[in-house]
């Protein structure tokens, strides 16, 4: 079958799962500076499955798209160490502030001058807003069929791609066609490791931001190693009106953050006997805690 | 999450010793490859860099992946399937892993594909496999035996067989027979020549025969050990053949049963027939390439030992911070702390001995390669002889005092776990068991002695500590070298006390005592050297050095109170 042009939308989030007391700054913001960057878990799903997916198909390309500032091409270097073959930073002060609405714009205007493109990936959800509305919005905006919580790639057909959904209770299979994009739940194979001779070839992988900051060591590489250039996209690289971007094109308001601490208000003892673990394991589904 | 590279400073010391300077340039000839391979480095720091970022690959996967597989693939083991040999669930992961990351084939050049590493970061990588999965890290470390090949293989052979490691092939070198253990000049198994009608290009030879205790044996690519003289008896009639999986013409009569390193297979093999290729040049299998195989294969047993010593200690101190008796956490006991740091002063004792050896392998085998391009400098030549000297008396000297470390942390880290420690509950039991392995196979602690032996008597030993003794220290370190002085004096005496009686008998009876005595003075030197580097360094060095005087200066009491005689009271009578 032919070859397919396949996106990988990442994001570099803070790293919100071992949380520390200085997670949180006194304004109920996220103190990034405390938490170290790193590639959204979700998203090392989808560019598994994108590997796996340019591994099936003979001759397809893998590019990760990544809106951040100028150090989110960090994300850029991780996936092309696992196998991507190019990287787009969307950069640009216009972009901060940027909820999912006028963030999934953004990219949706990027995707759209990347055309011809067959499968878009992306995380289901990133840890630190954990909205999963930016993926399922790309693909409104771009007028494409959607296949959320994917977690494997069953089968891919010249016209169609099977996959299989994680739903609540149970597994479903859909197909689509292409062009599609499909967003990856956790419960997806992990990413590969980084591999050896990628992280070497790669290492030197610089946005031209980046190129311009460096001390003159290895400048010269770049003459010669086309593919260590990291393309950087503005506003200006994309069609967009500006005024649907960044915070005036963000309706969402933050009104509150609020740190809950969890306290235990009554407690209840079990013993070991059948009839008192049936009862915990229906309140427990009951509460939707497991099932 | 964990990360058993970043975890450890340790290593990223001995990673930037000054002599990697040379090391690298000697391997990467001025970085000719940087113009032909995207991967290849530019100068030094961007290799220096490379293989950093290379071990943080190497320890993220152990500490995410191999680590936690190591108690099912110990319970689970490999299984005789259709005489195939099937891995643990979690050895194929791991091995699947590690393949995607790019790490088999190290240390081939780059035109096999390979990364082109120097052994120092190699031997690295192998003892974060080790402390993550000692059992594992055998499968993984037999990549020696591509190394084994491009040293001594032809250009096709080198082609045909090189690039598949690359890709995930294992391998596995198959010495020893029922009846030859440590004795291998002992082996019988038959190759015999066809005609060379069969083939003109590629003369076959076909093995029949048993092979037993084989790590690996079901493995892709197998190295076999086999007498191609007829009516020989000795080394010079044995060649060295390499055997592809693909001929299916062996079959796996047997996986043994093992007390540790269960995950690793140890299979006996049965040849009929065998269809196999010529490594090298006929009768020179044991004499030359084997030689070569063990030398590389003890570096490993070392960096075996180093891992599992780690892990060891680091159980050992997260239970004895863990565990309260008494009102309060063990590890504020005497008995306890004690046994503590002297396990990690071990650590990083044997460590520095296996980073040093790996440095001088690295000259030498960089010299050797060198030469097929081009003929070496007087001075060249000179220098490569000098450390390839040096080298051969270190290895021995690793492969017993790491193995016998390894050994003694891993029993005293049980000792701290209690009764908890014998229950199949904390890691420790594994380590403990897999630990058992080192001070027997590649040669038992008592070979090495013999092997080591030779630095005491050509006084290789003294003229190495005598080079660490001319450089200079910092006024604050001189009472360190002040005891290690006075420790070589000692042992000097010892060793023409014991050669005065030109018995040779006499000799192997003190061997090891003289051979551990030098052993305690060069790591006090090679200490006080990562001392000079990093003061951090210095209690470790200071408790080393102290207590390794006190032991050998009983070695000297007992040298010094015994007479030939004495002998015939150990011998064993009916």
């Amino acid at each position: 079958m032919k070859a397919l042009k396949i996106i990988v939308l990442a994001k570099q989030v803070p790293d919100t799962r071992n949380v520390g007391k200085d997670a949180m700054k006194a304004d109920g913001t996220v103190n990034r500076a405390a938490l170290a960057a790193i590639f959204n878990p979700e998203d090392l799903n989808a560019l598994e499955l994108a590997l796996q997916l340019k591994d099936q198909v003979k001759g397809s390309s893998l590019t990760i798209l990544t809106m951040g500032p100028g150090r989110a091409a960090e994300v850029i270097r991780e996936g092309l160490y696992r196998g991507a073959d190019h990287g787009i930073l969307l950069t640009d002060r216009k972009f901060a502030g940027s909820d999912t609405l006028a963030t999934s714009y953004a990219l949706a205007q990027t995707i759209d001058k990347m055309k011809p493109y067959d499968v878009v990936f992306a995380g289901r959800q990133a840890i630190d807003g954990d909205t999963a509305q930016v993926g399922p919005q790309v693909a409104e905006k771009l007028n494409l069929p959607q296949i959320t919580y994917a977690e494997e790639i069953v089968n891919v057909k010249s016209n169609e791609i099977l996959i299989k959904r994680r739903l609540d209770r149970g597994v479903e299979v859909v197909s689509s066609s292409f062009p599609v994009l499909i967003t990856v739940h956790s419960s997806a194979p992990d990413c590969r490791p980084r591999n050896a001779k990628l992280l070497m070839k790669y290492k030197h992988a610089k946005t031209v931001t980046e190129i311009q900051d460096m001390s003159e060591d290895y400048l010269d590489i770049f003459q010669n190693r086309s593919y260590l250039k990291i393309e950087e996209w503005s506003v200006n690289d994309i069609v967009v009106d500006e005024e649907a971007l960044g915070l005036g094109g963000s309706p969402t308001k933050v009104k509150k953050i609020e740190n809950v601490v969890f306290k235990a208000k009554e407690s209840k003892k079990l013993t070991p006997l059948d009839e008192d673990i049936d009862m915990l394991m229906k309140e427990l589904i009951e509460n939707h805690t497991i099932g | 999450m964990a990360n058993f590279y970043n975890d450890n400073k340790d290593l990223k010391f001995h990673l930037s010793h000054p002599l990697m300077k040379k090391i690298v340039s000697l391997k990467e000839k001025d970085f000719v490859d940087s113009a032909k391979f995207d991967y290849a480095p530019v100068d030094f720091e961007d290799a220096m860099d490379s293989y950093e970022k290379t071990l943080e690959i190497v320890g993220e996967i152990c500490g995410d992946v191999i680590d936690p597989n190591a108690e099912s693939v110990d319970k689970e083991g490999p299984q005789l399937i259709n005489n195939e040999v099937v891995y643990a669930r979690g050895t194929q992961q791991n091995h699947e892993v590690l393949t995607k990351a790019g790490l088999i084939g190290m240390s081939l050049p780059r035109m096999y594909d390979g990364l082109n590493f120097p052994m120092v970061p190699y031997v690295m990588a192998a003892e974060l496999v080790s402390r993550a999965d000692a059992g594992f890290a055998n499968i993984w470390g037999l990549q020696d035996c591509a190394e084994t090949m491009h040293e001594f293989a032809s250009e096709e052979l080198k082609a045909e067989f090189l690039p598949r490691f690359a890709k995930g092939a294992t391998a596995a070198m198959v010495l020893t027979e029922p009846d030859a253990g440590s004795d291998l000049q002992a082996v019988q198994l038959k190759g015999k020549q066809i005609s060379a009608s069969y083939d003109k290009d590629t003369d076959t030879y076909f093995l029949n025969g048993v092979k037993r205790f084989i790590t690996n044996g079901d493995a892709d690519i197998s190295l076999v050990l086999a007498r191609s003289e007829e009516d020989t008896a000795d080394a010079r009639g044995l060649s060295l053949f390499v055997y592809d999986r693909e001929h299916k013409a062996v079959k796996i009569r047997r996986i043994e049963n093992k007390l540790g390193i269960k995950g690793s297979p140890t299979c006996e093999m049965v040849f009929t027939n065998a269809p196999a290729k010529l490594v090298g040049d006929r009768k020179m299998g044991l004499i030359k390439y084997v030689m070569s195989l063990m030398n590389s294969a003890r570096l490993g047993i070392g960096a075996q030992s180093v891992g599992l010593g780690e892990a060891a200690y680091r159980e050992a101190v997260k239970y004895a911070k863990e565990r309260v008796q008494f009102g309060k956490a063990i590890i504020e006991f005497p008995a306890v702390y004690e046994m503590l740091r002297m396990m990690d002063v071990k650590n990083k004792a044997m460590r520095t001995l296996l980073y040093e050896t790996a440095r001088y392998v690295d000259v030498y085998k960089a010299y050797t390669f060198i030469s097929e391009d081009r003929p070496l400098t007087a001075e060249e030549r000179q220098e490569s002889k000098k450390y390839q000297k040096v080298a051969d008396v270190f290895t021995p000297l690793l492969k017993l005092v790491s193995s016998e470390y390894a050994n003694s942390i891993a029993y005293d880290s049980l000792q701290i776990h209690g009764g908890a420690g014998f229950m199949k509950d904390f890691p420790i039991e594994r380590i403990y068991r897999d630990a058992r392995i080192t001070s027997i196979y590649e040669g038992t602690s008592q070979l090495q002695v013999v092997a080591a032996i030779r630095g005491v008597s050509t006084g290789a030993y003294l003229s190495r500590i005598q080079e660490f003794d001319a450089e200079k220290v910092m006024p604050e370190l001189e009472y360190l070298k002040k005891m290690l002085q006075d420790m070589t004096s000692e042992y000097q005496k010892m060793v023409d006390l014991v050669n005065e009686k030109k018995d040779p008998e006499y000799l192997d009876f003190h061997a090891r005592r003289l051979v551990e005595m030098a052993g305690n003075i060069i790591m006090g030197y090679l200490l006080l050297q990562d001392t000079v580097r990093d003061e951090e360094f210095k209690i470790t060095t200071e408790l080393f050095i102290r207590n390794g005087r006190s032991e050998n200066k009983q070695k000297a009491d007992y040298i010094m109170n015994s007479e030939i005689k004495d002998l015939g009271i150990f011998k064993f009578q009916n």
